[in-house]
């Protein structure tokens, strides 16, 4: 029977999720670019929300939630065809409607944190396909894998709201996609700085709230485990706040905006794939250590990999997620407020071990493959003109400041 | 007469601005700029990596005024823009050749 309640949660978490791309993700990521791309970044988020919509009424959705197979789902619901009004979805007291929709607003956010590795010199067909390809190759694997009953399922992986299929499979598709691109012009040591910190800050904002849809709807009813999901979230996140900011004020002398709220999404990030299984004090535990992680990912990409994730991609998210997933077995017990594990420590976390190297690595291998086939059918980076006149103007003939008039 | 051009900092532009009024000074125009001198730049620092920052945020102000007014308006300005760090700015004098109102067709002195 439908519980009201669960319905209205669920209904709630999915504007909130869907609010995380539109407009969070678009504002975090507009910020962080030159002002000459601030319409570009907007435009990809939104128009990858739009198609992804589409492709999971399609198929996508029947491809992670249809069937029991080990590897993919089948196609039974596609076209949303098996769904009546009234369907309640299995194992929940909700309507299969909202849960079509709750999922969708995390298929859609997933390709659209990739974006932030290759802003600023690719081409907007290109964005398009590869979004595409890797929603149906990567993410639908992924997710049945792990939410659909997939065998990581099977074996008893544990990611609660997506960090092994949202944050990982992003950050490591993104670094790749990165690097095939090739860096911006400049880079590292002459890239123009971030246009607009106040709109970062802005978009992280928004995230935050956000992320209460995304990781305490996880939980697919409302009641006490959301109400801890929802608490554990926010201590992570201004934990790992916390930390940006304690790091660069010691580093620097000053602490700056954009890396307090960086650290936010990292925190974020790094609490979601435990958010519902731990307590407060595993929730701080995982903020620490997401913060000072994440912080030197950041690093490590940019100057040791020399690989221009321009918006940090790999770093905040793919690391902050594999983090929270391979840390989770050791702080679901701490503190009160956690849930029990099936196993012991030491399985569970060869459990999630594993699952972080299979997406991992298919992750890496999927990508790469559709990164060769848009690179024939769409072409790929803009070239060196478009980029200094930038994406606004050469790939929508728009321009997102006027300077008069 | 002379157009005095000067460079300064934005956050000194209300102390300026009073500066010359007080010398008489009746209108300026103020320009939003971009530059460097000697110290070439400045570094920001987002996620940990700097980034150099090639032009810094600049106003130049314009002042037309008499040939005797000059010094008393430059001293004006030196004054009230100076913090004495790096970046304070420069002021520029030009020979300025005529001035005409456009609403009256005044000339020259009459004006300014």
């Amino acid at each position: 029977m439908i519980n009201g309640a669960d319905t209205v949660w669920l209904m709630v978490s999915s504007a909130l999720v869907l609010m995380m791309t539109l407009p969070a993700l678009g504002f975090f990521y507009a910020g962080l670019v030159q002002a000459k791309n601030i319409l570009s970044v907007l435009f990809q988020t939104f128009a990858i929300a739009a198609m992804v919509s589409l492709f999971w009424f399609v198929f996508v959705y029947s491809e992670c939630f249809s069937g029991s197979g080990a590897w993919i789902g089948d196609l039974k619901a596609a076209f949303l065809n098996h769904m009546a009004r009234g369907s309640i979805h299995p194992g929940t007291a909700i309507p299969e409607s909202v849960f079509v929709m709750y999922q969708m607003t995390f298929a859609a956010i997933t390709p659209a944190l990739i974006i932030g590795a290759y802003v600023e010199r690719i081409k907007f067909g290109a964005v398009l396909l590869f979004s595409a390809l890797w929603l149906v190759l990567v993410y639908a694997p992924a997710c049945h894998w792990i939410w659909g009953g997939g065998f990581l399922a099977q074996w008893g992986a544990m990611d609660f709201a997506g960090g092994i299929v949202v944050h990982l499979t992003a950050g490591l598709s993104a670094l790749l996609a990165a690097w095939a691109l090739g860096p911006r012009r400049g880079f590292p040591h002459s890239v123009n700085p971030p246009h607009a910190p106040w709109m970062v800050m802005v978009g992280a904002a928004f995230l935050w709230v956000g992320w209460f849809g995304f990781n305490a709807g996880s939980a697919l009813k409302a009641g006490a485990d959301a109400g801890m999901t929802m608490l554990a979230t926010h201590l992570a996140a201004a934990t790992a706040t916390c930390v940006w900011m304690g790091i660069e004020w010691i580093k620097f002398g000053k602490p700056s905006l954009v890396g307090a709220v960086t650290g936010t999404v990292a925190g974020l990030a790094t609490i979601t794939p435990a958010s519902g299984y731990v307590g407060p004090e595993g929730a701080v535990v995982l903020g620490i250590l997401g913060g000072l992680v994440t912080y030197g990912a950041v690093l490590v990409v940019k100057r040791h990999m020399k690989v221009d994730d321009a918006l940090d991609v790999l770093g905040v998210h793919g690391v902050g997620g594999a983090l929270g997933s391979l840390v989770l077995p050791f702080v679901t017990g701490l503190g009160n407020g956690g849930t029990a594990l099936a196993r012991s420590v030491g399985a569970q976390f060869l459990v999630q071990l594993e699952a972080v190297a299979i997406v991992g690595a298919w992750s890496l291998i999927a990508t790469a493959l559709i990164i060769l086939a848009v690179k024939k059918v769409a072409g790929w980076h803009i070239g060196r003109e478009g980029e200094i006149q930038g994406l606004d103007f050469t790939s929508h003939g728009e321009a997102g400041y006027h300077s008069a008039g | 007469m002379k157009l005095i051009s000067a460079i300064i900092q934005p956050h000194r532009l209300e102390i300026v601005r009073d500066a010359l009024l007080a010398t008489g000074v009746e209108g300026m125009t103020v320009t939003e700029v971009r530059g460097y001198g000697r110290q070439k730049g400045h570094k920001e620092v987002y996620r940990g990596a700097e980034y150099t920052i090639s032009f810094i945020p600049k106003l130049k102000l314009e002042v037309a005024v008499t040939d005797e007014r000059a010094e008393a308006v430059i001293a004006a300005i030196q004054k009230a823009a100076h913090t004495g760090k790096i970046g304070d700015g420069k002021i520029f004098v030009l020979d300025l050749e005529a001035a005409l109102r456009v609403r009256t067709g005044e000339r020259d002195g009459d004006a300014l």
